[in-house]
């Protein structure tokens, strides 16, 4: 069987980008900020590759298993967006803290290939490994700081939990297979379909889903967030928020409608429930926070919960309320991935000078740097979803495809999220008014321009055009999310 | 003249976004070139919207003029739709002209931090957004805009306010918060229901209003009702949900009090006439009596609070209170005698008390107080200009024939005594007589105010302070709010002339003829 090489070539150059730092790195004595750069040029590079097959129909390889189709191709764009952010934001933060540069840049490349192959997998095992290369070299990047205790503490906690959920999955889909003999999504969803209500199989079905939960961080699964965000070096709490939830979410879209959408009935409510309790536990424990890491931590655990809210529009009997469901949470994802990549360079460029991510360190950020504290106001309004900034979008696209599926659940989770929005911009308008008004911490260092690394200035100058932007013209980047044509009538 | 007309609205509401880009980039130390760039901006937006005055089609005031309409997120179906009718366009221009001359009051007099750079930005883009939502024909449109206003206003309290800043300014955003985000729950349901086919589904007002009757009858129609007013009764602020004001007014900066009496609070009273009635005449006709009877509380209540003030700005704060209750008891008569007299009510509450918080921050600026108390009198004496037109603008607001106040009350006051049929004349007349007894507080009120604040003899402690009179600047910012009291008072159909052909095409179908 020949191997469709164009198809899988961003996955080919990235892996081979984060071979050939890990090389690289081992002969240059002095100069480790060439590992950065040469991550910078294969992202590049992938994008491009990327871009070659934008346009050019689906194309399938590896009998099927791995599929590059609209749907794929938005997410792949999002994940290499994000590692240029990420990678940005890491060049003089990493240089800063460690001698490993070769091996950090190689951790988070590898990552982000499996993030790659997530919205490619069309078959169980092509996600479990996916999701397996984005959660393993995750625990490591956690540790990176291995002298810090909190680090430690959070990457042991972020392995833990990760390794019982990713047995859970396991045991989930090993039902599913013995219950289907399949392990293609397309005809699991037609075998289950046919199959009926079968309790065991029912249970086989929320086991994996229960596995993705823990990945994006839905309540009650979201324990280890907090601590791993905290005790990792910021740029990986930055991934780990964004491009990894989106991972979890890529997969969560493809098991929950590609191959269970015939047992819709039983998980919509579910997820109706879980994005309840997650909008309730994270709103109202981030307004508690004192590390801004943290609040992020639990505004992500909050921003994950409102991604659930679709999902219970799942059971609809009308395809259009279920692709409405879908593009959402795509839509969604867009945005908070600017917006959230974007609010922790300002933390990245903050904890240089000072380590301690208190929020007490923020105060009166915009009247040593007028420029970062508008960027930073900006993201902070745009996660509360507030225009001009982006994020009204992202909600308003959520409330709309709930909305639309017209029942009285979606009606009374669409209220209870209006209310959680209210709640949420309490802690965001907080932080933005200690921006302004609070009086710098004694001795609190320079962030004026000459200072800030141009990697990281970029980074935030990026996130902050591209939230401004689309939160004006929201179809930008928005009008792509319909091409993607998974969903189709069970 | 063709390009005016396609590009006047946009013009309008795009200008001063222009103007807050431009004063954010330009370098701090250029003060001069900042406030130039500000007072161009605005004024060449008014120029616009005088212009609009000018080629306006008063005859066909019912017809949206100026009309724009082009894609703006085809992938929901939202459009950037704009235009005026007679309705919105007196409030468009009072929001253009509002604006100018807070840049023009600003020139000199900022309290502190100052920062003329940063709070001039914040005052343009809350202009945008101001102006936005009184020319949006787009519901998703008419959203973003208003929501638009809640940050600089925000950091205008938060950054530039009185002692209890902190707690005013987050109070404020929330409490708008929340309203908007069930107002937006209910235009999402409005959406939905406008057609069965999703492809036909639509956020555009007059084509939901050209549906309205026919489809958001019965339960449906009662709550989205519910839930599209609560946004807008938070802004108004229609009584209970009043308590952000006072708050927020009294700890605003001059100028953010000035706005937020003057335009933020009309874009309640406006949502209820240009979305809530219209789309839902059926569900307001449910309505209204709850609506009415609010008012009428909110003018008594409003009264009561104000004689029981010691701080000159808390009172006005308080006054709005009671004046917004005018306007939403004829908004409830449903008539088009009371949206014409909610419309005047709207615009002459926005002249008089967006002066009577330009006094009040210019007594504060020269005797540091806003203590009835403490003042102790004799304004009269030691400024007797600023006296003069502090009384012209308080007796303006109580209500006096001849001045901006009187008309928008007598006629929400006629109006209650006939409202639209089908709904309960006796009501309706015990609201109207409240209402005069709300007249009357108000009127003892405001002369107590002037007794106090005016007259008597100068305290020792203001005696041989030069405190100085009307500065050329603020007889600057204020001489076209005093031309159009009295003006507005003396010839009333220089508004009535414009809203009265919009009201009667919009309304008289929806609630005198179709009520059988």
């Amino acid at each position: 069987m020949a191997i469709d090489f164009h198809a899988i070539l961003p996955e080919l150059v990235l892996a081979g980008t984060a071979l050939l730092v890990l090389v690289v790195d081992l002969f240059v004595e002095r100069a480790k900020v060439v590992a950065s750069w040469l991550s910078i040029a294969g992202t590049v590079v992938a994008g491009v590759a990327l871009a070659s097959l934008v346009g050019g129909g689906t194309r399938s390889t590896f009998g099927g298993s791995f599929v590059v189709d609209n749907y794929a191709l938005l997410f792949k764009g999002l994940f290499l967006g994000s590692l240029l952010l990420v990678l940005l934001m890491s060049q003089r933060y990493i240089n800063a803290g460690t001698a490993y540069q070769g091996e950090f840049y190689f951790l988070v490349l590898s990552s982000f290939v499996g993030m790659l192959l997530m919205p490619s997998s069309r078959d169980l095992l092509m996600l479990f490994l996916s999701l397996e290369i984005v959660s393993a070299t995750g625990f490591i990047a956690a540790g990176f700081r291995k002298s810090d205790a909190r680090g430690n503490e959070g990457a042991l906690k972020f392995l833990l939990i990760g390794v019982l959920s990713t047995a859970v999955m396991l045991f989930g889909m090993s039902l599913v297979y013995g219950f289907t003999g399949s392990l293609q999504l397309g005809i699991i969803a037609e075998r289950l379909a046919q199959l009926g209500d079968e309790p065991a199989a029912v249970m086989a079905v929320f086991l994996v889903i229960t596995g993705f939960a823990f990945k994006v961080s839905a309540a009650p699964f979201h324990f280890w967030a907090p601590d791993t965000y905290e005790g990792s070096p910021v740029p990986v709490a930055a991934y780990l928020s964004v491009a990894s939830k989106a991972a979890g979410f890529a997969g969560l879209l493809q098991v929950t409608f590609v191959a269970f959408p015939s047992y819709a009935r039983y998980w919509a409510p579910a997820f109706a429930v879980l994005a309840a309790i997650t909008m309730l536990l994270g709103n109202v424990i981030a307004l508690a926070q004192t590390n801004i890491v943290r609040l992020l931590a639990y505004s992500s655990v909050a921003q994950a919960g409102y991604m659930l809210v679709p999902f219970a529009a799942g059971s609809s009997a009308d395809p259009a309320v279920r692709e409405e469901a879908f593009q959402a949470v795509l839509v969604y994802l867009l945005i908070y991935a600017f917006t959230n990549l974007g609010a922790f360079a300002v933390v990245t460029l903050v904890s240089q000078r000072q380590p301690s991510n208190l929020i007490t360190d923020y105060a009166g950020l915009a009247r040593r740097s007028p420029a970062l504290g508008m960027a930073m106001t900006a993201f902070l309004f745009s996660l509360a979803g507030i225009p001009p900034a982006a994020g009204w979008y992202a909600k308003f696209v959520i409330f709309k495809s709930a909305i639309n599926g017209d029942t009285l659940t979606l009606q009374l989770l669409v209220v209870f999220m209006a209310v959680m929005t209210v709640v949420a911009l309490f802690y965001y308008a907080g932080v933005a008014r200690s921006l302004w008004l609070g009086t710098p911490p004694e001795g609190a260092p320079e962030l004026a321009a000459p200072r800030v690394s141009p990697a990281l200035g970029t980074a935030i100058a990026l996130s902050a055009a591209g939230v401004l932007v689309l939160g004006v013209l929201p179809n930008l980047l928005v009008q792509y999310a319909p091409v993607s044509t998974l969903v189709a009538g069970p | 003249m063709d390009w005016f007309d396609d590009s006047a609205l946009t013009l309008a509401v795009f200008l001063p976004l222009l103007g807050a880009v431009a004063v954010a980039v330009l370098p701090k130390e250029r003060d001069g070139l900042i406030r130039g760039a500000a007072l161009s901006f605005t004024a060449l937006a008014l120029l616009a919207g005088v212009g609009m005055l000018a080629r306006f089609d008063y005859e066909a005031g019912a017809a949206m003029q100026f009309e724009v309409a082009r894609s703006w997120i085809p992938s929901i179906g939202a459009g950037y739709h704009v235009g005026v009718d007679g309705i919105a366009l007196p409030l468009l221009v009072l929001s253009l002209l509002l604006s100018l001359l807070c840049v023009v009051y600003s020139w000199k007099i900022l309290p502190e931090p100052r920062n003329p750079k940063a709070f001039l930005a914040l005052l343009l883009l809350l202009e945008t957004g101001m102006n936005g939502t009184f020319v949006a024909l787009d519901l998703v449109l008419f959203f973003v805009f208003w929501e638009t206003v809640l940050i600089p206003m925000y950091f205008m309290i938060a950054v530039w306010g009185g002692a209890r800043r902190d707690y005013a300014s987050i109070k404020f955003i929330l409490y708008t918060l929340i309203g908007s985000v069930v107002m937006l729950l209910g235009f999402l349901a409005l959406w939905l229901r406008s057609s069965d086919e999703a492809a036909g589904r639509t956020f555009d007002i007059l084509a939901l209003q050209e549906l309205g009757a026919a489809r958001f009858g019965g339960t449906f129609g009662t709550i989205v009702f519910a839930a599209v007013a609560l946004g807008f009764a938070v802004k108004v602020p229609v009584w209970p949900f009043h308590t952000w004001l006072p708050d927020a007014h009294t700890e605003a900066p001059t100028v953010g009090s000035v706005l937020l009496a003057g335009i933020l609070l009309k874009m309640g009273t406006y949502g209820f006439v240009r979305i809530a009635l219209p789309i839902l005449p059926e569900a307001a006709r449910t309505w209204a009596p709850v609506i009415g009877v609010l008012g009428a509380i909110a003018i008594v209540y409003g009264a009561l609070c104000c004689l029981a003030q010691r701080d000159v700005k808390r009172l006005i704060a308080y006054s709005s209170v009671g004046h917004m209750g005018f306007v939403m008891l004829g908004i409830a008569t449903l008539t088009p005698v009371g949206i014409n007299a909610a419309v005047f009510g709207m615009v002459a509450h926005g002249v008089i008390t967006g002066m009577l918080f330009f006094l009040a921050g210019s007594m504060h600026e020269r005797y540091h107080t806003r203590d009835i108390v403490e003042l102790g009198g004799g304004m009269a004496t030691l400024m007797p200009r600023l006296a003069g037109v502090f009384t012209l603008a308080c007796i303006a607001s109580l209500g006096l024939p001849g001045l901006a106040g009187f008309w928008g009350e007598i006629l929400a006051l006629l109006a209650a005594w006939n409202p639209a049929p089908g709904l309960s004349v006796p009501l309706f007349r015990t609201l109207a007589v409240v209402g005069l007894l709300g007249t009357l507080l108000t009127a003892g009120y405001f002369l107590w105010l002037i007794q106090r604040v005016n007259l008597g003899r100068v305290p020792d402690r203001w005696g041989g302070k030069a405190l100085g009179d009307m500065a050329p600047l603020e007889v600057a910012a204020w001489s076209p709010l005093i031309v159009l009291m009295v003006a507005l008072g003396f010839v009333p159909g220089l508004i009535l002339w414009l809203t009265s052909p919009s009201v009667t095409g919009w309304f008289t179908d929806l609630f005198t003829l179709a009520s059988t």
